[in-house]
């Protein structure tokens, strides 16, 4: 569904992906770990098309998107949950979903498909007159993560969706991970520094390290790996 | 803490007194007088001195008793929360007791001539802070050059109106659109600035469609301006004291004795529409994709783009409709006056139209009129001592920004409410 090879991305002089490839089949959770600066970020950053790729290939149903800005991309179907949220603090809950909405439809669908947000997040529902800003950590993941199913994706592009937040709440994320992949067959790109939850809830991971993939794996080898067990996982590093 | 506070304050007016002696010593304290023909200097130096103690003086009140954080609602807290709160629970009907009275404005007993041109000024005031509200309030662009618009507006009605002989009414859809594609043609190279820099270039814009319309003199007649200006007739109905042989005139048609004030009046009404269609079109557009893209764009770029929102566009729309609006307030202007020159459109009327948007509280309708009539009223109730309207004027930002430091009215009503109404705080 998503092939990406020898992609290579710049910010200014400074080389952030050295030639990545992964693919991601569809309806997979495919997850990507690595540590900070690993280029993780910037990897998903170069397929939503917000920092473009200065070579390589980025093939999404077999068209290329490398040159493609943001909107149309998000037209084809990627949606991206970016890194710390970037929900719209002073917009209520409820703009902040029908924004999701308007690149798919102009909003024709909202009342539809705000049912099956609120399905995978009830607690959006009491919330929805409230600005973005006076929700919680946990709540604004589940609203940029609602907001960016509004625009009806095939695939999600999950930035750290553990970032900040409660431990409670990052358990209710994941198993909404589990959720929109399963019921709703929409594939799944995972970035994320909690490597163990990561690995456990995907298919297959990648290791990114300093811009390069040096493994990649079904989520269960990986996680019996012990090179990734001594860098990702916690106690790994003691023995 | 208490002590503390009390030391920290003083020596802070005292460095407030030092920073107002440093500025008014040169600007108040010398003065040069010519004394048999020759320039003298004549130091003012006790004025001086009232001035820095004025000045320290207010700074240690203002710390004393508003920014003063033992006080658990400070005067700022009060003031602004009533303000807020009276607005919150009796918005619409202030706002339609507000239109009911600009609708019966004009025959009320002490309504003169003079009220009216005031009355007509603020208006234009009103439309244009509510047009440059879209491009600052919603959508975050701060443009500091928006009289180029208004200066568009203002001469493609002229021209079109004095060449062609076009009626007002085709005149002015004209301008609105002369406008607009000058607002695109301001947001192209401007769509990757953001904040200071995007302010220097709009004002940069604005000084260069004010030094175009001076030195093209074959099209503007450059300082000389552009006379005769038709005046806009009542559907077809033109105010005149003696008709022609066979004209239908406004007062012939209605049977009523001939008045100058009819035409006033028919102009305030003119602009109280115009300005409460653009009032009714920002209401309406926040509730439109387009709208809310706006203030998406406003609070997070990066975010609208992983959205599908494409910024470009949203941006240049933004800056369209806002031109569009000033162009309707600069062709209503033009007409107004009948005569107009670049000396109309300096950056000082950008200042005002961006101090009326930002006093109000960006983004607030309601604001903008609160700061319209303050600041302009106020201006025009010190017109007779003109050598302190300036005092005034600065004096009243001052205290806005003192006691309302993000604007009249900062909190702004959730574009849209379901089920139920709730108050987002």
């Amino acid at each position: 569904m998503l092939l990406i090879s020898k992609v290579e991305t710049f910010y200014g002089n400074i080389q952030a992906l050295r030639g990545v490839d992964v693919k991601v089949n569809s309806g997979e959770i495919v997850t990507l770990i690595g540590s900070n600066g690993a280029g993780k970020s910037t990897l998903l950053m170069t397929i939503s098309g917000v920092n473009k790729a200065s070579t390589g290939e980025i093939l999404f149903d077999d068209q290329h998107i490398e040159n493609l800005p943001p909107h149309e991309i998000v037209n084809l179907g990627i949606s991206q949950v970016p890194e710390g949220r970037r929900i719209f603090s002073r917009l209520s809950v409820e703009d902040n979903l029908r924004l999701g909405a308007s690149a798919y439809d102009k909003g024709k669908n909202f009342d539809t498909d705000v049912k099956d947000v609120y399905d995978l997040f009830p607690v959006l529902k009491d919330r929805l007159n409230q600005r973005g800003g006076t929700l919680s950590g946990g709540e604004q993941q589940m609203l940029a993560i609602g907001r960016a199913m509004m625009a009806r994706p095939k695939m999600l592009l999950l930035d750290e969706p553990s970032l900040g937040i409660a431990p409670k709440l990052v358990n209710q994320i994941f198993i909404a991970i589990k959720n929109i992949n399963k019921q709703k067959k929409v594939t799944i790109f995972l970035v994320e520094q909690n490597a163990k939850k990561a690995l456990e809830l995907a298919d297959r991971g990648y290791v990114l390290v300093n811009g390069n993939v040096t493994l990649e794996g079904t989520g269960q080898d990986l996680l019996k790996n012990k090179d990734i067990q001594a860098a990702y996982l916690e106690g790994g590093g003691k023995k | 803490m208490r002590k503390n506070f009390l030391v920290s304050s003083i020596k802070d007016s005292l460095f407030t007194g030092l920073i107002a002696l440093a500025l008014f010593g040169p600007i108040v304290g010398l003065r040069t007088v010519a004394k048999n023909e020759v320039l003298v200097v004549s130091p003012k130096w006790f004025i001086v001195l009232v001035i820095v103690i004025v000045c320290a003086l207010g700074r240690f009140l203002t710390n004393l008793y508003i920014y003063n954080r033992d006080q658990k609602y400070g005067i700022q807290s009060t003031v602004g929360k009533s303000i807020t709160k009276f607005l919150d629970t009796k918005g619409t009907q202030i706002a339609l007791s507000a239109i009911i009275f600009s609708v019966i404005f004009p025959f009320l007993p002490f309504t003169d001539r003079y009220l009216m041109d005031i009355a007509i000024m603020m208006l234009t005031y009103i439309m244009l802070g509510w047009g440059l509200n879209i491009v600052i309030g919603l959508a975050g662009l701060l443009d500091l050059g928006y009289v180029a618009f208004y200066a568009v507006g203002a001469y493609s009605y002229a021209l079109f109106a004095i060449h062609f002989g076009w009626s007002f009414w085709i005149c002015l859809p004209i301008a609105g659109i002369f406008a607009a594609m000058f607002g695109v043609l301001l947001g192209f190279p401007v769509l990757r600035l953001r904040g200071d820099y995007l302010a220097i270039v709009t004002l940069a814009f604005g000084e260069m469609i004010r030094i175009l319309l001076l030195n093209w003199y074959q099209l503007t007649k450059g300082p000389d301006g552009l006379t005769g200006i038709p005046r806009p007739s009542f559907f077809g109905l033109p105010f005149k004291s003696f008709p022609e042989e066979g004209e239908q005139t406004f007062h012939t048609f209605f049977g009523l004795e001939y008045s100058p004030m009819q035409r006033i009046i028919f102009l305030y009404y003119l602009i109280l529409v115009l300005a409460l269609i653009t009032n009714l079109f920002t209401i309406k557009i926040r509730r439109l994709p387009i709208g809310r893209a706006w203030e998406a764009l406003r609070e997070d770029e990066i975010a609208c783009k992983s959205l599908g929102v494409n910024p470009r566009n949203t941006k240049l729309t933004a800056f369209a409709i806002g031109a569009m609006f000033g162009g309707f307030a600069g062709s209503f202007f033009a007409t107004r006056q009948a005569f107009i020159s670049p000396e109309s459109f300096t950056f000082i009327e950008s200042a005002i139209i961006v101090a009326i948007v930002v006093l109000g509280g960006m983004g607030s309708q309601t604001g903008v009129v609160l700061a319209t009539v303050f600041l302009i009223g106020l201006i025009e109730v010190f017109r007779d001592f003109e050598s302190y309207r300036m005092i005034a004027f600065g004096g009243a930002m001052v205290l806005i920004m003192i006691f309302r430091p993000r604007g009249i009215l900062a909190t702004r009503k959730p574009t849209i409410t379901l089920h139920k109404k709730e108050v987002i705080k």
